[in-house]
């Protein structure tokens, strides 16, 4: 596979609507949050795991095409069984015990390497520390994505819900109990579901040519983490997520592999403002601080600034 | 110094990762040299050079910030890839997470920015073409355009730096006057940061870490040179 030429970052925005984008597990799952400003926070790793089950979902068993690291739930658990009854493939412990003098030679780690780099597309997108011991099985992918980060401080809302049975005899006789009132049904149960009402998220990633051509990471690789990134919310539907959505997708394609600008001084030309009456102002002006609490997308406006684009670099709005 | 070059470099945050810490990650105060190092090879580096950091110039208060996530429990066994290659099935070859998995925090430094001063060497594998100004001159360039190899990064992949050339005549950026505090060595005494991780020595069997004792001094943290005895092996 002829790996891409072109470095490129991106920027992309995304929403939620009534729904928690990504749980805290120090908060009780709460929507990440970043303490000081109370600003909305998507870890990478979460839009990383949204691209992995997206391609598996879209590409399953395609040659070149499968994950590496897994999801149980999209994983198909007949099939598993099936590889895990095989006798010569389960884990023997001799092998295991081999495996931690291998791999002996750089050729040999590199020709690891390089199969697993052609077989999995995780892989060669976001690379994967693969060693036991010896330290040359590490792949560093081309891809890069940082935290995604709300546009406006956001309200997570607590919201108490209630379920119509018990998990068990003991919860059921322990609820009898702690329960006076006679039209309460003994076996309810109460839970807590997180939701931010509205949010929209920015994102920045960045795809270095130069690591892909280590990792053989491809034009049509790019064509499926594009899609993916589009697409990715899609699939994902859950009780939790509420309404999310990917909402633009901005491409800065340099001409060159090293490129031919700052990532940030492009991440600079995608503004983010509220739309007041179908006008831009800045979320950090004054004046909006009576307006209503964005609720949908369009009560924001992205502006792209085209002026003066550095020479080399394209914009290509893929969403 | 002839061949010097400052960067300077910011970000949201950063986790400059203690080793003795790294199981739940807890940053270093400042970033370390090894870390500095690595941001100036994801501009340019060469084998025929060596980047060598001669400060740290900190330019924010230090703050932290704690943040949890999902993380895998395991490496990608090289043994069992070996086999899956040989057969030519991919076979059990993978990674469930969900069987696998370990709720680790990290405590990440928030809104960071630093100069970097440095200068490099060049190494025994310098060739015939090789000189210090063609290097310093690639350096510069790809700084100044904001070209890179690969977008360098706060210690870990997914906090990206911002990166921009400082000019060599410019004097050099400091914090603001109301940051100018104690806690970043401003004032009668020196902050003293303790052992810090000096960089991996990857040239030695074992690839043994090497350490120094850092210190802040009106914001700036000298760096000594590898070949040093402040640089503990």
């Amino acid at each position: 596979m002829t790996a891409i030429a072109n470095r490129y970052d991106f920027v992309l925005l995304f929403d939620v609507t009534r729904g928690n984008p990504n749980g805290d597990p120090d908060a009780g799952n709460l929507p990440r949050i970043d303490p000081e400003t109370n600003f909305g926070l998507v870890s990478d790793v979460s839009l990383k795991r949204k691209i992995r089950n997206y391609v598996e979902l879209a590409h399953r068993g395609e040659e070149g095409r499968h994950i590496y690291v897994q999801e149980s739930s999209i994983l198909n658990e007949q099939h598993r069984k099936a590889y895990k009854a095989v006798a010569p493939y389960k884990d023997d412990p001799k092998t295991d015990k081999a495996a931690k003098l291998n791999p002996r030679t750089d050729d040999e780690a590199h020709a690891l390497t390089k199969w697993m780099c052609a077989n999995f597309f995780d892989v060669r997108t976001f690379g994967a520390v693969m060693s036991t011991g010896i330290n040359c099985g590490q792949v560093r992918g081309p891809v890069q994505i940082a935290f995604a980060q709300s546009i406006e401080p956001i309200i997570a809302q607590e919201i108490s819900i209630t379920r119509m049975a018990a998990t068990n005899e003991a919860e059921k006789k322990q609820k009898a109990e702690g329960d006076d009132s006679v039209d309460r049904t003994d076996n309810r149960t109460m839970g807590r579901k997180h939701i931010v009402p509205y949010g929209l998220y920015r994102a920045h990633g960045f795809i270095s040519a130069k690591l892909a051509e280590r990792t053989g990471f491809g034009e049509g690789d790019l064509e499926l983490l594009f899609t993916a990134l589009a697409e990715m919310f899609e699939h994902d539907h859950s009780a939790a997520r509420g309404e999310m959505a990917s909402r633009k997708l901005i491409v800065f394609k340099h001409d060159t592999a090293l490129g031919k600008a700052s990532a940030h001084s492009l991440f600079e030309r995608v503004r983010i403002g509220r739309n007041i009456d179908g006008e831009f102002r800045d979320v950090e002006d004054r004046r909006i601080d009576n307006a209503p609490p964005a609720r949908k997308f369009t009560d924001y406006k992205v502006e792209i600034d085209r002026a003066n684009l550095p020479d080399g670099v394209e914009i290509i709005e893929r969403l | 110094m002839p061949y010097g070059i400052r960067l300077l470099v910011s970000g949201e945050r950063a986790c400059f990762t203690r080793p003795e810490m790294k199981v739940e990650r807890v940053s270093y105060d400042v970033m370390t040299p090894s870390a500095a190092r690595g941001i100036l090879e994801a501009i340019h580096w060469k084998p025929a050079i060596r980047w060598i950091v001669d400060e740290i110039r900190v330019l924010k208060p230090i703050r932290f910030q704690s943040i949890r996530r999902n993380e895998v429990g395991h490496k990608a066994p090289a043994g069992k890839i070996k086999q899956a290659m040989n057969r030519g099935d991919l076979g059990d070859l993978q990674i469930v997470v969900d069987e696998d998995r370990q709720q680790r925090a990290a405590t990440v430094l928030v809104d960071v920015a630093y100069v970097i001063a440095a200068h490099f060497e060049l190494t025994e594998r310098v060739g015939l073409d090789d000189n210090e100004g063609k290097h310093l001159d690639i350096f510069n360039r790809r700084a100044e355009r904001g070209q890179c190899f690969h977008q360098p990064c706060l210690g870990t992949r997914e906090f990206d730096a911002r990166f921009e050339l400082l000019s060599p005549d410019a004097p050099p950026p400091t914090p603001h006057p109301d940051d100018r505090l104690p806690a970043l060595g401003f004032g009668a005494t020196p902050r003293d940061l303790g052992f810090m991780l000096f960089d991996i020595d990857h040239d030695a069997p074992g690839r043994p870490s090497l350490f120094f004792r850092a210190e802040l001094r009106d914001g700036v943290m000298t760096v000594p040179h590898p070949n040093s005895p402040e640089v503990r092996r």
